[in-house]
């Protein structure tokens, strides 16, 4: 073990492990994470915090993740590189493993033009990978990106996002492998709905053994109406949406749909965990935590280990 | 080149309310080329300022000169003869000749008629793209000729993001994906493989990470 993180554990164990996200609120409004950490326990082995996701400005990644900690659940401490440089960044992870946050996610980060202060500066001091490099710097060499020594280096869990969906496909297999270079030890994807796609991006994953260096979690989104597919379809950069799911919502009656969405949600984990080298299932179901027990349940992804 | 983009009207009339002559400084140099403050352009902007004085009842007296290159203080000497005879000097040069003229002639109020906006080339008639933000530290060789810090919106330096769609960025379909074009130019040269070195963190210093930069060459001075 590398480290003391739960996710770790439980990935390290061979059982699937299941995650979840918890995304903070535009406010200083802790009963609102609270609410939605609550909803999330015992379902999931660790919990994403999003750090301003859509570039909008909400209650800090770090903070939100110690209220977490404060309910005993695991933290996946995310940080884009797109607000802070890295002293700002290098001394936020000290300060969350200060607090026990041992599991954190490095991301680029959406750019600032989609959220609300499309005027603000772009940092990019490091990029995601360079993050990556940075956080296994400080924890496997006891060493600041500077150079200096760090006294009691955290120790945390790093991950990453991959999408196989992106463009240009051929350089996905690549785009992992270089993370996996940099020393990442999990990703989590971005939300599969293409899964014909996904194999075949995990057959060039297992070519290269790359699944047998990093542990891949299949992200997972249930969709909530015939509308939030079209959206996904139309709309958000790197998302893959096959017409026939689109269809398929569209074809129940509109108060069927989000159950619909829930049953495509399980019948895509029961399939997607026939693939080898899928080590666990990352569920974001965004403003919609209460439907989580149900699709780890239904999923057979319930009780969750103990380890 | 340095491109640049003229300020609108008002913006230009209202840095000189109160001016009633006017030295407007062309230069011959890049913001010619980009058709920002060349030669006609000051000829343009000097008739523009006229007519809207005009229009409001105000005499305004414009003299037109573009400098062979106004970030070059032995062609700044070309104003000295005019100095004394404005108001005001309107430069039509980057940030760079509004410095300079500004450097030289203390006493004289100096206002931009263009915005300075970035390094880049022409892509096509009248369109300007950027393509180096002066690092400092040139990785081009690393990335098949193709700058990821001035080209990609994220300066991401190993691969592109997960919102890269059909070649194109994220953040509009009229901007290339840079890593989408580093990929296509790495096959064709046959050196794909290279695309997994890792490029480590960036150090800023030989940017503007270091404060306000100068290249001293003992050999010429």
């Amino acid at each position: 073990m590398k480290t003391e993180s739960v996710l770790e554990k439980v990935l390290a164990s061979g059982e699937l492990a299941v995650t979840g996200e918890c995304g903070p609120p535009r406010g200083a409004l802790p009963d609102v994470v609270k609410e939605k950490a609550a909803l999330l326990k015992g379902y999931v082995d660790a919990v994403n915090v999003t750090d301003n996701q859509t570039a909008m400005v909400r209650m800090s990644s770090f903070a939100a993740s110690l209220f977490l900690r404060q309910m005993d659940l695991h933290p996946v401490f995310q940080m884009v590189t797109r607000d802070r440089n890295r002293l700002a960044m290098q001394s936020d992870i000290i300060g969350a493993y200060s607090h026990g946050i041992n599991t954190m996610l490095c991301l680029s980060g959406d750019h600032p033009k989609f959220g609300d202060h499309a005027m603000a500066a772009n940092v990019h001091d490091l990029d995601s990978l360079q993050l990556i490099q940075t956080v296994r710097g400080m924890r496997d060499e006891g060493c600041f990106q500077g150079g200096a020594e760090i006294k009691n280096p955290p120790k945390m869990f790093i991950g990453a996002a991959a999408n196989p969906f992106a463009d240009p496909f051929e350089l996905r297999v690549s785009r992992l492998a270089k993370k996996v270079k940099a020393g990442v030890d999990f990703v989590q994807t971005q939300c599969i709905y293409n899964i014909d796609k996904f194999e075949t991006w995990m057959e060039g994953v297992r070519e290269r053994g790359l699944h047998e260096q990093v542990y891949i979690m299949a992200g997972i989104t249930p969709m909530k109406s015939a509308g939030m597919a079209r959206y996904m379809k139309n709309k958000v950069p790197g998302m893959d949406v096959p017409d026939e799911l689109v269809k398929r919502m569209a074809g129940v009656p509109k108060d069927k749909q989000a159950q619909e969405g829930i049953d495509i949600c399980v019948e895509s984990i029961e399939r997607l965990r026939q693939i080898e080298g899928v080590s666990g299932f990352h569920i974001m179901a965004i403003e919609w935590e209460e439907k989580v027990p149900e699709i780890v349940k239904r999923a057979g992804l319930h009780p969750r280990p103990k380890v | 080149m340095i491109t640049a983009e003229r300020k609108p009207l008002d913006e230009i009339l209202e840095s000189i309310d109160g001016c009633s002559r006017i030295l407007l400084v062309g230069c011959n140099e890049c913001v010619t080329v980009c058709a920002a403050g060349g030669r006609k352009e000051v000829a343009l902007l000097a008739s523009a300022l006229q007519m809207a004085s005009m229009k409001k009842g105000q005499a305004l007296d414009v003299r037109e000169i573009t400098l062979e290159r106004q970030c070059d203080p032995e062609y700044i000497e070309e104003l000295t003869p005019h100095i004394d005879q404005v108001d005001a000097v309107v430069s039509m040069a980057c940030g760079c000749g509004v410095q300079e003229v500004a450097r030289r002639f203390k006493k004289t109020f100096v206002y931009p008629a263009v915005n300075t906006k970035f390094m880049g080339a022409s892509e096509g008639p009248g369109i300007w793209a950027e393509r180096c933000q002066g690092c400092g530290d040139c990785l081009l060789g690393l990335t098949g000729g193709i700058c990821p810090i001035a080209r990609c919106a994220k300066r991401l330096m190993n691969g592109p993001c997960g919102g890269s769609t059909n070649g194109k960025c994220e953040i509009s379909d009229e901007v290339d994906c840079a890593w989408h074009l580093i990929w296509e130019r790495m096959k064709e040269l046959g050196i794909e493989d290279r695309y997994e070195d890792v490029i480590s963190a960036k150090d800023w210093r030989t940017g503007r990470g270091s404060g306000p930069r100068k290249i001293l060459r003992g050999d010429l001075q």
